[in-house]
């Protein structure tokens, strides 16, 4: 456990280095002439149009929902890899079971065109 | 009575013994920040120096000699300037975005082992904790996009998320094919096991297309060109940081710097031997280990070699980023799906085969 120790101080400390700053212009920068048009959303110039969290593009959903599959897959082989000759070959080759299927599924994938952006 | 009161004397010296264990562990991580800081402000120097030759302009030169105080001074400026709320923007999401993709990026400062065994946490899981940290990132950037309600920042943070999760996978089979070879996910570990036959034990050798994907990916985590379309100027203004001034902005700066700096000393860590000298049959560590100041030395020595094999990897970076034009967004996604993701997974199964034939 004492090797958590380090991580938990750090982790504190890197908390202030990046929360610190946020407060520091509040005395020294000026907040005088707010006025509405320089609050409201940057589109070049005119005024903003609508609200900016409407619809978006099918094409950023594959996205996520294939790399759910993959990424336990990867968490998963990480204490596979690691243990030296404490796994023998049949673990080792269910190993190879489990990413076979995972690329069968791929395979599957991208013949079913899941993965084109067009 | 007294019995009590002796519990809870022994109580409060415990909780002493506590506090002076956590104050050991605060010199180093100081030091560490310091060293980080320094280092983004030597980066940003060396960027700004190199495109400009690059470019055949003259750069910055009139803060300080050579111009090298400009990074500070324009630190500077972003913390005195005003801080700008946009009136229809989720406020406590937008202050929180830029400091969470800092923090994920400090924390992979644990694990990088800057020096002979000079390493803040020796974890057995190290890699494995970067790669967990460094996923938290994304969720800092799409955080801010959303929260500026603005259209360019919203498709420049879904632009980020997607792109950081699809180069994620072939990053962490490369990752894994590395603890493969080295039988441990430490990082200390890892350097060590590449330590036996000078340069041609480095993992670069035995994992070459391991590197180059690896090289790739990381590139593309850091978002910088090729691959820097969140933030594509000509056509989203500034992507997840339009609706950003003042130290937030800088805070974003700070972080893609800070990302850059992780990624070639990973690069260093896992395929090019970190601390070692990396000349065959010299090998200088270990020998000084009675006298303690050549222990510190020693460490320095190893600090210097790791940190020359990472800048000549940022050095790769900065002039590719000059050099190279951006990718179309499915160009990108193409590429890091259809090609990086199973050459990847074929590099690990070959990986695997070979540990079976030797086991």
């Amino acid at each position: 456990m004492s090797e958590f120790a380090p991580i938990c101080i750090y982790l504190a400390i890197s908390l202030l280095v990046s929360l610190i700053p946020l407060g520091v212009p509040f005395p020294f920068a000026s907040n005088s002439s707010t006025y509405p048009e320089k609050l409201s959303a940057y589109e070049c110039g005119s005024d903003p149009s609508g609200d900016a969290r409407s619809r978006f593009d099918i094409r950023f959903y594959p996205v996520p929902i294939l790399f759910i599959i993959p990424d336990p897959e990867v968490t998963f082989s990480f204490p596979w890899a690691v243990p030296p000759n404490k796994i023998d070959l049949f673990g080792s080759w269910s190993m190879m079971a489990f990413l076979l299927i995972l690329t069968i599924g791929s395979l599957y994938e991208w013949k079913r065109g899941a993965s084109d952006r067009e | 009575m007294i019995i009590e009161v002796e519990t809870i004397n022994s109580f409060s010296k415990l909780e002493l013994l506590k506090e002076v264990y956590g104050l050991i562990w605060i010199l180093p991580i100081l030091t560490l920040l310091l060293g980080i800081t320094i280092e983004v402000l030597v980066i940003v120097w060396l960027e700004r120096e190199i495109s400009a030759s690059i470019q055949q302009r003259i750069g910055p030169e009139y803060a300080g000699p050579l111009g090298l105080l400009q990074a500070i001074a324009d630190g500077t400026k972003l913390l005195l300037k005003e801080d700008i709320l946009p009136s229809r923007g989720d406020i406590p999401l937008f202050s929180i975005g830029p400091s969470i993709a800092v923090i994920s990026i400090l924390l992979s400062f644990l694990v990088i082992p800057l020096g002979y065994r000079f390493v803040l946490a020796d974890l057995s899981i190290g890699v494995f904790l970067w790669i967990a940290i460094s996923s938290i990132a994304p969720i800092g950037l799409l955080m801010s996009g959303y929260s500026s309600n603005n259209k360019y920042s919203f498709s420049g943070g879904l632009r980020a998320a997607a792109q950081s999760i699809s180069y994620e996978i072939p990053l962490t089979f490369c990752v894994l094919a590395i603890s493969l070879l080295s039988n441990s996910s430490s990082t200390v570990d890892i350097v060590e096991a590449q330590s036996k036959y000078g340069f041609w034990g480095w993992n670069l050798w035995r994992q070459p297309i391991g590197f180059l994907v690896f090289l790739i990916s990381s590139l593309a985590e850091c978002e910088r060109l090729p691959f820097d379309l969140p933030e594509a100027e000509e056509e989203l203004v500034a992507g997840y940081q339009t609706e950003y001034s003042g130290i937030k902005y800088g805070l974003f700066y700070l972080a893609s710097y800070l990302n850059l700096l992780v990624s070639s000393l990973f690069v260093t860590v896992l395929y090019l031997g970190g601390w070692n000298l990396s000349i065959p049959y010299i090998s200088f560590f270990g020998f000084f280990q009675m006298n303690k100041i050549m222990g510190i030395l020693e460490m320095l020595i190893g600090i210097f070699i790791t940190l020359t094999k990472a800048y000549l990897f940022l050095f790769i970076s900065i002039t590719i980023r000059w050099t190279l034009p951006r990718m179309r967004m499915d160009q990108l996604l193409n590429l890091g799906w259809k090609f990086l993701l199973p050459i990847s997974l074929g590099n690990l199964l070959l990986t695997t085969s070979s540990q079976l034939v030797s086991l």
